[in-house]
């Protein structure tokens, strides 16, 4: 029990010894607990924003899904409409050209129908102007009686 | 656990006295102690040189350490040194007042080393002082029974002291720093009495001051010297080979306890630095 010069040499072993920790271990270590905290936390609001950005992004997405959906059956409706307006038209010329196929056979047959009838007056004429020659048993003449044959073919 | 050729057992007393004579440079040379209580003629070189040794072990651990810290992939010291540096941060963080750049490196220093220095009790009591007189015997041709060593620095009074006087020195210094020198000379004279019993106050406030830095000092110095003693008893009682299990039982026994106590001790040096510097802080007195 014995103060001694051993305890200057303590005091001083002791100051330089806080010294080298305070300069070597304390001030770095504490700043890199310290960087290391602020980089956890910051990692972890950087993973608690981009989880929000993911379902920012899954909503938008969703969204332009339904969007497209909606967009593709208004053009199937659309289509399906011009599809019965195409049908309808092609049914309305389809109609149009049969009406005119049958004008057109039609008048033709008029046509021949009213050759035919010539042919056959100018025939029965004939017939008659023969007959008649063979009833006067002379001839008439052709000449001088076309007009008056003329006008039998036309009320036969 | 003979000292020498001797068997201990023979002369307890002297075994004892043996143990707990340091490694002098300029004591008395027939007893090996101090001329008087307080001789600064005379040096502890056991107690400086395992300071010493102890120190500069936690500063190369330090310096390893803190050459490269890497904060992702800390190797297992420097996860150690984490651990203790965030403790002794927490507990100054808890106590301490504001922001000052010395506290913290003060704090883990005096936990730190005096941890070393206690755990040098667990070294068994005959190991070093035994290879230290083969040495003093084989290589420098002395009697055996002239080499002192005492290998615990906190069983000896200028440590424990050289390390309070150094916290009541910084105590002063932020004392008169934070309530200015007539604020410190007014805490003396007006607490904790008030202004009607000065001399009262004096007297008070100078024992509670005092107080501190011996209290700090004893109390470590007594558990330390305490354990180191009781160390010592437990090796005495190699007296016979039956009585070796006891004596193991025993030693381990308290060396296990022990590991709490130079803990404890550590810390409390700790705790109650940064207290002390709290209070010196405070300017409400």
């Amino acid at each position: 029990m014995n103060f001694t010069a051993t305890l200057i040499g303590q005091i001083l072993t002791f100051a330089v010894l806080v010294w080298f920790i305070k300069g070597v271990l304390w001030e770095p270590m504490l700043k890199v607990l310290e960087d290391r905290k602020r980089r956890i936390a910051d990692g972890l609001a950087a993973a608690e924003r981009g989880r929000h950005e993911q379902e920012l992004a899954e909503q938008k997405a969703k969204q332009r899904l339904l969007e497209a959906k909606q967009e593709a059956a208004e053009i199937i409706a659309l289509a399906q409409k011009r599809a019965n307006e195409v049908i309808d038209e092609a049914k309305q010329s389809a109609r149009d050209e049969a009406e005119r196929i049958k004008a057109g056979a039609r008048a033709e047959i008029e046509q021949e129908l009213n050759r035919a009838r010539e042919e056959l007056r100018q025939q029965v004429g004939r017939l008659a102007v023969e007959g008649a020659e063979k009833i006067l048993a002379r001839e008439i003449d052709a000449e001088a009686h076309s007009k008056l044959l003329q006008q039998l073919a036309a009320e036969l | 656990m003979s000292e020498a050729n001797l068997p201990v057992t023979a002369n307890p007393v002297e075994y004892i006295q043996h143990h707990l004579t340091n490694w002098c440079v300029g004591c008395d040379p027939q007893t090996h102690k101090p001329a008087a209580m307080v001789d600064f003629h005379a040096f502890f070189l056991d107690t400086f040189l395992f300071g010493a040794l102890l120190a500069g072990l936690f500063m190369w651990m330090a310096w390893k350490v803190g050459r490269n810290l890497d904060p992702d992939h800390p190797s297992s010291l420097q996860n150690l040194l984490e651990a203790v540096v965030e403790f002794v941060d927490q507990q100054i963080k808890d106590i301490f007042p504001g922001r000052n750049p010395i506290i913290g490196p003060l704090a883990i220093t005096i936990f730190v080393w005096v941890f070393f220095m206690n755990a040098m009790d667990l070294l068994p009591v005959d190991l070093l002082p035994w290879i230290a007189s083969s040495i003093g015997e084989h290589v420098f041709g002395v009697d055996p029974h002239h080499v002192y060593l005492r290998v615990v620095p906190t069983t000896n009074l200028d440590t424990t002291f050289g390390l309070s006087l150094s916290v009541f020195a910084l105590i002063i210094y932020y004392n008169v720093k934070t309530k200015g020198a007539m604020g410190y000379i007014k805490m003396f004279l007006f607490h904790p009495f008030g202004k009607y019993l000065v001399p009262v106050n004096i007297v008070m406030t100078t024992i509670e001051e005092i107080a501190k830095p011996v209290s700090l000092a004893l109390r470590l110095f007594g558990n330390m010297f305490a354990g180191e003693l009781l160390f010592m008893l437990i090796a005495l009682l190699s007296f016979a080979w039956y009585v070796l299990p006891v004596q193991v039982t025993l030693g381990s026994m308290w060396a296990i306890f022990h590991i709490l106590v130079i803990t404890v001790q550590a810390f409390i040096f700790m705790l109650l630095t940064v207290v002390y510097l709290a209070l010196a802080h405070q300017d409400d007195h």
